[in-house]
């Protein structure tokens, strides 16, 4: 026989039960290893699993005064943690019940403003009791021990062996000969794959379809509505404010590229007014129409400085200029708002004239190739 | 009878001695729990940080849990009619609703809500801090690179999982961020629309939107987190922790506490007072009301709209970067691409690739169990400090509205500050680091060489004044210290080498006697005090000296005086 037939589990067809399973049974018998008290088998047993205990400093004797100042301390902060979550508990349930109501409205009590605190308070300091009894525990009531543990290496033999394994069964299976086979096991994966990743082609959703990107709700003799549904004829607004309008149909204030903010202007930035090249008739009066959508990132643009003429875009800080067909003179935009075309009905509401002339909000591949 | 029969040597004779008897007959599981037990983990602080991160993903995955029995991922318009009058009557997503009951109709609702919010950031804030711990002190390095990989996608994953997260109220501030990320997507050049529609069903916000955050938030995203955490566990447990260099510290080796019961102890301590600050922010300080700006509407924003604090250098850098928009033929790529995508891209992309770009330019392939400490490797902490001091701007640049209204700046000067300071701060933080390293690294030879400073001025018999030194180990003829410098820390005030007794204590008043603490400091001498004093005080515990701890906490003497070759 040769080695190799002397190691567990290699017993044969052999009806006997093998060594145990790990430990060095054959070393330590029974008899030995009852003859070692408790710290000689833990002891023992880390040696046997590479570790070494090299120092042990022993915590304040059983019984003196420093260890009886220890336990109080820590049996305190067990103590005071038992009695926070006793009072997480009273205040939790109890709210509503022996106590006022936890529900919290505009101008109630004091007690439901304070209950999310109280509530959060009791039980985070019960948490941070339990905590700091545990680290006190370690510091102060356990012997402070340094152990050194080795660190293996990979074994060669294991390499070697568990290779040949590997390459063995690959043998066995004839792969490397079967050239048919397993060129056609390689389109089979591939076809697997790509069965198993065309199911996301039910998201695939197509943005070309109907123009979506470049049309808004917008369309000729559409009326501009405010928030709560009115139109609005000229006249109604300050000069210098600016108001937020939706399209007079279904869904307009709900709609995310419909938002239009209709602007009228003062005298004095009448006076420096220049419209885009081919939209100087787009305003009405001294009133204009731009879309309310960033070219930057999407986000309402909605901060109106009027002594600058300027728009603000809250999210990224992009400024349109009003006054020069709300071209972009700071931050990172890059394209004007869209303008859009308004004029009056035959009520003297306003309307639009027809969608912007171009997409609205923020740019993206084709953005110039949409008709 | 088995009654009163004294059982056969080693056999159980408690109750529960018997039965853990009985397990082992069944699973023989005694060898991997004591091999568990006696697992030797290094004592650092540094080393608790990914902790800190594991306990408060748990405390996520808890809280959140308890979130779902309340939470209705759907956009279905509603009219409110909750218990906040502010709101009732408004019309608004159900998910919204959900969300305002949560927070003030479910007992207890809004405290778990806010602690998830604080367990969320303080997941990702714990991650990066252990991720520049883990950078810092080249823990990284082989064999730890598929760690640190994994480590770079959890942090990726945490990202969007809190992004998918804060979304889900469905409030204005959380849609007009979700309005930000469909304009990102649409930035993708070829298939940015498709994307976008994808990722919609359509135009945005459509009405499918929440219920896939939702599916990612609470069952895609978190089990992938899952399983990538316990990888990265069980990687660590098999190739071991790093520590750093010390007395009797080797490549081969692991110094610390056993699992059991030290390590267990102190873990499980931090766990709970993990969960305990979460507990209390998330009781005592507000986070995300998301009632006060009420439901999202696509023409309303508010101003000063700010992310969570980890998509704040995102936000950066779509603030920042300039308004270059190619156009080639009509076809478009927009800056928001750059700011937002390229930006990150960049960044996780090196700090996925470092470990192997590093290995590449030191040619060092060699397997490292031992930290290095920052000063010693002064290229690689530039660098790092390089990154930070870019992350640094852009993150302001996040909140620089607010810093302009705080501050009363011009928001214009904020933005341009953010230009300047992204392209000229990073080198300047490169060159600063880069000395303040060959500085650090200089004083601790000549702490060495010349011994700690005493403050004790001596007059010659020449008249002439000198500062006593003392050394720290056996010198030579010429007074000059003969102990190499062995990559831990060098001690430099004399309390550190036990030249003054601890500090009497007492808060008010004294509370022990003097001549006590002199028994007792007399008595730790033979014990941990000095085993810790020696192991600063000896060279190294590199493996060149046979990698043995030294001998009865005495410091070892001498060592080979070797320079460490720098990274």
């Amino acid at each position: 026989m040769t080695a190799i037939h002397e190691r567990p589990g290699s017993g044969g067809g052999s009806d006997e039960p093998g060594q145990l399973h790990g430990g060095p049974d054959d070393d330590y018998t029974p008899e030995q290893l009852q003859a070692l008290d408790r710290t000689e088998l833990n002891r023992l047993g880390a040696r046997y699993d590479g570790v070494e205990v090299l120092h042990v400093e022993p915590v304040a004797p059983i019984g003196s005064a420093l260890d009886k100042k220890n336990t109080r301390l820590v049996t305190l902060w067990f103590g005071l943690a038992g009695l926070f979550a006793l009072a997480f508990v009273v205040i939790f349930l109890g709210s509503g019940w022996f106590l006022p109501s936890w529900e919290w409205e505009i101008g109630g009590t004091t007690w439901s403003s304070i209950y999310t605190p109280l509530v959060g308070a009791t039980m985070g300091l019960s948490l941070i009791c339990v905590g700091i009894a545990l680290v006190l525990y370690v510091k102060k009531l356990l012997p402070h021990e340094t152990a050194v543990q080795d660190k293996h290496d990979g074994s060669h033999f294991d390499r070697v062996t568990t290779g040949a394994t590997l390459m063995s069964g690959l043998d066995a299976s004839g792969l490397p000969r079967r050239k048919l086979l397993v060129g056609v096991l390689g389109m089979m994966s591939l076809a697997f794959g790509a069965m198993l990743v065309s199911l996301l082609g039910g998201f695939i959703k197509n943005p070309n379809k109907g123009n979506p990107l470049g049309t808004t709700p917008w369309a000729e003799g559409i009326r501009l509505l405010r928030d709560d549904g009115t139109p609005i004829r000229p006249g109604d607004q300050q000069a210098g404010s600016l108001a937020t309008v939706f399209p007079a149909v279904e869904g307009g204030d709900k709609a995310y590229d419909a938002a239009v903010m209709l602007i009228r202007l003062r005298p004095e930035q009448l006076q420096t007014l220049e419209p885009a090249a081919g939209r100087e008739d787009f305003g009405y009066g001294d009133y204009v129409a731009y879309s309310k959508v960033c070219t930057h990132a999407g986000c309402p643009v909605s901060l109106y400085e009027q002594e600058t003429s300027r728009i603000l875009c809250p999210c990224h800080q992009s400024q349109f200029d009003v006054t020069q067909g709300a071209r972009p003179v700071f931050g990172p935009a890059t394209r004007s708002l869209p303008q859009l075309p308004i004029a009056l009905d035959s009520e003297g509401y306003f309307v639009a004239r027809g969608d912007f002339p171009e997409p609205i909000g923020p740019s993206f591949w084709n953005i110039g190739r949409l008709n | 009878m088995a009654t009163n029969t004294v059982p056969g040597p080693g056999q159980p004779r408690t109750l529960v001695g018997k039965a853990a008897f009985e397990v082992d007959d069944r699973l023989i599981v005694a060898g991997p729990v004591r091999r568990t037990l006696n697992k030797v983990f290094p004592d650092h602080w540094s080393f608790l940080l990914g902790e800190i991160a594991l306990y408060a993903f748990v405390m996520l995955l808890l809280s959140g849990t308890y979130l779902t029995f309340f939470y209705d991922a759907s956009m279905k318009e509603v009219v409110y009619g909750g218990s906040y009058t502010a709101l009732r009557g408004v019309d608004m997503s159900a998910a919204y609703q959900s969300t305002l009951d949560i927070s003030f109709d479910v007992r207890g609702g809004l405290f778990i809500r806010q602690m998830h919010h604080w367990a969320a950031l303080l997941f990702v804030a714990a991650i990066v801090v252990h991720l520049l711990r883990i950078f810092f002190t080249g823990a990284y390095r082989r064999p730890r690179e598929t760690n640190w990989f994994i480590g770079v996608a959890l942090l990726v994953l945490a990202m969007l999982e809190g992004f998918a997260g804060y979304t889900l109220p469905d409030d204005l501030l959380s849609g007009t961020g979700l309005r930000i990320f469909s304009a990102v997507f649409l930035s993708i050049p070829v298939i940015g629309t498709w994307v976008y529609f994808t990722v919609f069903g359509g135009e945005f916000p459509g009405e499918l939107i929440i219920g896939r955050l939702y599916i990612l938030h609470v069952l895609i995203i978190p089990a992938v987190l899952l399983a990538l955490i316990a990888l990265h566990l069980l990687i660590l447990v098999k190739q071991k922790h790093t520590q750093f260099p010390g007395a009797g510290r080797t490549e081969h080796n692991v110094v610390g506490n056993r699992l059991f019961p030290t390590f267990a102890a102190k873990a499980t301590g931090l766990l709970f007072i993990v969960f305990g600050v979460l507990a209390a922010l998330g009781g005592l300080v507000q986070i995300n009301p998301i009632w006060q700006m009420g439901p999202y509407n696509p023409s309303q924003v508010s101003a000063g709209s700010q992310p969570d604090w980890y998509i704040g250098f995102v936000d950066g850098g779509s603030r920042i970067f300039p308004p270059w928009e190619i156009d080639l033929w009509g076809y478009h790529i927009p800056p928001v691409l750059w700011g937002a995508l390229g930006i990150p891209g960049v960044m996780f992309t090196a700090l996925a690739l470092y470990p192997f770009i590093e290995r590449k330019l030191t040619g060092d392939t060699a397997s490292h169990h031992l930290l290095q400490r920052p000063r010693d490797v002064p290229v690689r902490t530039s660098l790092g400090m390089m990154a930070l001091t870019a992350y640094l701007v852009l993150f302001i640049s996040g909140g620089n509205d607010v810093v302009a209204d705080k501050l009363d700046i011009s928001l214009n000067a904020m933005t341009w500050a953010g230009r300047i300071g992204f392209l000229v701060l990073p080198p300047i933080a490169y060159w600063a680091t880069y000395r303040i390293c060959l500085g650090l690294e200089q004083h601790d030879r000549e702490v060495l060489e010349h011994g700690i400073e005493t403050g004790v001025i001596r007059r010659l018999p020449s008249g002439e004044f000198i500062e006593v030194h003392q050394p720290l180990g056996p010198v030579d003829e010429h007074g000059h210290g003969t102990l190499a410098y062995g990559g831990a820390s060098v001690p430099k005030k004399m309390n550190q080498v036990g030249g003054a007794r601890r500090a009497i204590r007492g808060f008010f008043k004294p509370i022990e006697e003097p001549a006590a603490v002199q028994r007792e400091a007399e008595l730790e001498a033979r014990g941990l005090e000095s085993e810790q004093a020696a192991r600063q005080l000896t060279s190294s515990g590199r493996p060149s000296e046979g990698g043995r701890p030294s001998e009865g906490g005495r410091p070892s003497e001498g060592g080979k005086p070797q320079q460490e070759p720098r990274a």
